[in-house]
């Protein structure tokens, strides 16, 4: 058990804030990204090694794990920066680099890594609220390849990417993880239609018509049928990815509260000096605190070897942070009163990023479901006198 | 940065909960699961079975007899201890003066007490809380006056809330020394000091208190002309308040209460699954909850011990340990009331001890103090400094500048 940061990992950190201090001037944060300042930004980011973090040293990346990630997704997420990265570098790249053939990736992850190529994960259908086995779109085997028909909603990061990575079921029931297929398709292929959208909190997104969409073999990602496993650890990838994030941004939260506190007077005194705001300030404080927490409890779990415990601890972390978050984003406007509901006051664009971070991958009820079957599977740290209980031999 | 503990660790575990396996009493096991009284000899019996280890005192330096763990250690001791069924630390000799001696005190007052305390042969009462003076410590009002010889201190006053003060022989008290009022008054927290009390002293009265779930361990203690000798005063005269907050600043951390906390959710499903809950969605959900709340309170105290000692945690993060543990174990508690249902409603005082008589009896003894500990868990948030006060505290720290 080990809370430390290596030197490296502290060097990545400050390499981040020092590119959003630099890249994000702090009254812009929050507001939309003209397409060609995303695309220099996201150059940066890529200089930085941001992208290659999930990629094997031998195909291109830096092979880094999971601490790195929820470092940099936590520098990113108190300047409510990042853009095409989560999708991208975290949900796409490892995924391309967990499956690819050698000339796959020859084709995609030395680009992915630098940044010149953009992947997005086509995994949520419109009815298919969290639950990622929720397939309908369909992938029939054809002569040399595979054609593609149905929709797919929420892609994130498929309003710029250049190549979409989207989900199929090739056999079985519409809720089954066994049957689905990963079919990557560039954005400009003839049946596919994108239909570019921001969400709450200005991240790009996409949603996907698939009209007999015709994907040759080589497009496709590992094994027709069997590719449940790349999916899952994707969605827990972002999963813990969206915690460090909403780690961030809860902090730029309470940072901004505080200055506001202390320098909005009221009733003659600076409002710090209210205690009924002192206590909700308390409260943001120690709701950021365990957020943090749950964010390195979330990686470590990811670079561990457990599947169990992965997926109880990502849960776990989901489940904490959303609401956590939301309120603290949303009792921050109320702190900031009229004004924090303006679009100048950056309160509300963090708040908007809270809410849209707790809801993407998984929302609290979701995951206290997931870590409640994952409980299950995992054994209890000790003994316990309770499991047993003395009660049967009561007198 | 890595989850697993270490082979060392994961060594020392299995150590300790051999050992609470083998020798903690099983009446002493009943007790604590059922959330009976404990009595002053089964405390006694536990700490003495732990100091044959030299496990009782995780907080003393290794000079002092202390064990020497890492913080993972101790958290692995608190773990395993209280999930393995055996009471908790009493705090006031072993967690509190234990520590201010080891700093403030003299020689002669280490090589006096701390022994006694090792050996559980002296409890000690905490004399710092007074009718007048709850969370506002610094404005207690017991005085002690020093005689003209300098040899004795005179103190009289009026302390409270003093957790079993019936089984104990000593009180380490707060009382004010520097008595100079109008423009040279010193400020409230100067001007306090730290001694020592023999609890068998003439005019030292103990009255115990009945709280609302029948529990009378907590008391009054009047000091009536209490003579105290003068090499009784720990730390400096009229800075006693330093001391107080050393130890408040211990207290907070160990309050968190983090195995404590694991210790009553096991409870909770167990009873759960004895009440024939184990499939109630709602509850079940509940439960979840609180299990995701702990893991969030148990990694934010480990992250902050890997960077030192429990004393070392800075002032706000321990008030957020406080705050968190103590509202997430009233919180179990109460969830353990509903889990009782209906049947947790009859009520009998006496049902609260194992040796019961059996016409006290009303209802299942795994029922019968649900309602007393929900309603003794209150204290949580109350004691060691509210957690209002935490609260200001943690504002405090982020506003000052």
């Amino acid at each position: 058990m080990d809370f430390a940061f290596t030197d490296d990992q502290l060097a990545l950190r400050e390499a981040v804030r020092r590119f959003c201090d630099a890249e994000y001037p702090a009254h812009q944060r929050g507001d939309p990204e003209p397409p060609a300042l995303a695309r220099q930004r996201q150059a940066g980011l890529a200089a930085l090694g941001l992208h290659g973090l999930g990629i094997a040293t031998d195909r291109g990346g830096s092979g880094l794990g999971a601490v790195e990630t929820m470092v940099a997704a936590q520098e990113l997420g108190r300047a409510l920066a990042g853009g095409s990265w989560l999708p991208s570098g975290v949900l796409a790249a490892p995924l391309v680099c967990a499956a690819a053939t050698p000339t796959q990736a020859a084709t995609w992850l030395t680009a992915l890594a630098t940044g010149s190529l953009q992947a997005a994960l086509a995994c949520h259908e419109p009815q298919s609220r969290h639950e990622l086995s929720d397939v309908a779109t369909t992938a029939v085997a054809v002569d040399a390849g595979w054609r593609l028909e149905g929709r797919k909603a929420l892609v994130l990061g498929g309003d710029s990417a250049d190549l979409l990575l989207v989900v199929a079921r090739v056999h079985g029931e519409r809720r089954s993880t066994d049957g689905l297929g990963l079919f990557a398709m560039p954005a400009g292929t003839p049946g596919l239609q994108v239909q570019p959208l921001r969400l709450l909190d200005g991240r790009g997104a996409a949603h996907l018509q698939l009209d007999g969409v015709q994907v040759p073999a080589q497009q496709v990602l590992g094994t027709p049928g069997a590719a449940w496993p790349l999916i899952e650890a994707a969605a827990q990838r972002a999963a813990a990815a969206l915690v460090a994030d909403t780690a961030g941004a809860l902090d730029a939260l309470l940072a901004q509260t505080v200055d506001h506190l202390k320098t909005r007077r009221q009733f003659g005194a600076p409002l710090a000096k209210f205690q009924a705001l002192q206590h909700r300030l308390a409260d943001m404080a120690l709701a950021l605190e365990q957020v943090r927490s749950m964010a390195c409890l979330a990686a470590m779990a990811l670079d561990g070897d457990e599947p169990d415990q992965r997926r109880r601890l990502v849960s776990a972390a989901k489940a904490l942070a959303g609401p956590l978050a939301r309120r603290c984003g949303l009792d921050a406007i109320q702190m900031h009163g009229a004004m924090g509901m303006t679009d100048d006051c950056r309160i509300g664009h963090l708040a908007k990023r809270l809410i849209t971070d707790g809801v993407l991958f998984g929302d609290a009820s979701h995951h206290l479901d997931r870590f409640r079957a994952a409980s299950s599977a995992v054994a209890s740290p000790a003994p316990s006198t309770f499991v047993h209980p003395p009660l049967e031999t009561s007198p | 940065m890595k989850l697993a503990f270490s082979p060392d660790d994961e060594a020392f575990r299995l150590e300790v909960r051999a050992f609470v396996q083998a020798q903690l009493p099983a009446t002493i096991r009943r007790k604590v699961a059922l959330g009976l009284r404990l009595e002053h000899a089964d405390y006694v019996t536990w700490f003495n079975l732990l100091e044959t280890r030299g496990w009782l005192t995780p907080g003393w330096p290794v000079e002092y007899g202390g064990p020497g763990w890492t913080h993972v250690q101790r958290y692995i001791f608190d773990e395993e201890t209280l999930l393995g069924g055996a009471p908790r630390l009493i705090a006031s000799g072993i967690q509190m003066l234990g520590p201010v001696l080891i700093r403030y005190g003299t020689p002669e007052q280490k090589a006096r007490y701390l022994p006694d305390i090792r050996a559980s042969r002296t409890w000690w009462a905490q004399g710092f809380s007074e009718p007048g003076s709850g969370s506002d410590l610094a404005s207690l009002r017991s005085t002690g006056v020093l005689e003209p010889d300098g040899q004795h201190f005179v103190v009289n006053g009026h302390k409270v809330w003093t957790s079993y003060a019936q089984w104990c022989s000593m009180m380490f008290a707060l009382v004010r020394t520097d008595l100079r009022t109008g423009p040279e008054a010193p400020k409230p927290q100067e001007g306090i000091s730290f001694l020592l009390i023999d609890m068998a002293s003439p005019g030292v009265t103990v009255r115990p208190i009945r709280m609302l779930e029948g529990g009378t361990d907590l008391n009054e203690v009047f000091l009536d002309n209490v003579r105290v000798p003068v090499e009784n005063l720990v730390g400096e005269l009229h800075k006693g308040w330093g001391c107080a907050k050393f130890l408040l600043g211990n207290e907070r951390t160990g309050i968190a209460g983090i195995g404590s906390c694991k210790q009553q959710l096991a409870r909770a499903h167990a009873l759960a699954a004895a009440q024939g809950l184990a499939d109630d969605a709602l509850l079940q959900a509940r439960l979840a909850q609180f299990e995701i709340e702990l893991l969030a309170l148990e990694s934010t105290a480990l992250r902050w011990l890997a960077h030192g000692q429990r004393s070392a945690i800075p002032k706000a993060e321990a008030s957020m340990l406080k705050i968190r543990g103590t509202e997430l174990r009233q919180a179990i508690f109460e969830t353990l009331l509903d889990i009782g249902g209906p049947q947790a409603l009859p009520f009998s005082a006496e049902a609260q001890f194992l040796d019961a008589p059996d016409d006290s009896r009303v209802t299942p003894p795994e029922l019968a103090t649900l309602a007393a500990n929900a309603l003794d868990a209150r204290k949580l948030s109350i004691y060691g400094g509210s957690n209002e006060v935490q609260r200001n505290l943690i504002a405090q720290a982020l506003l000052a500048g």
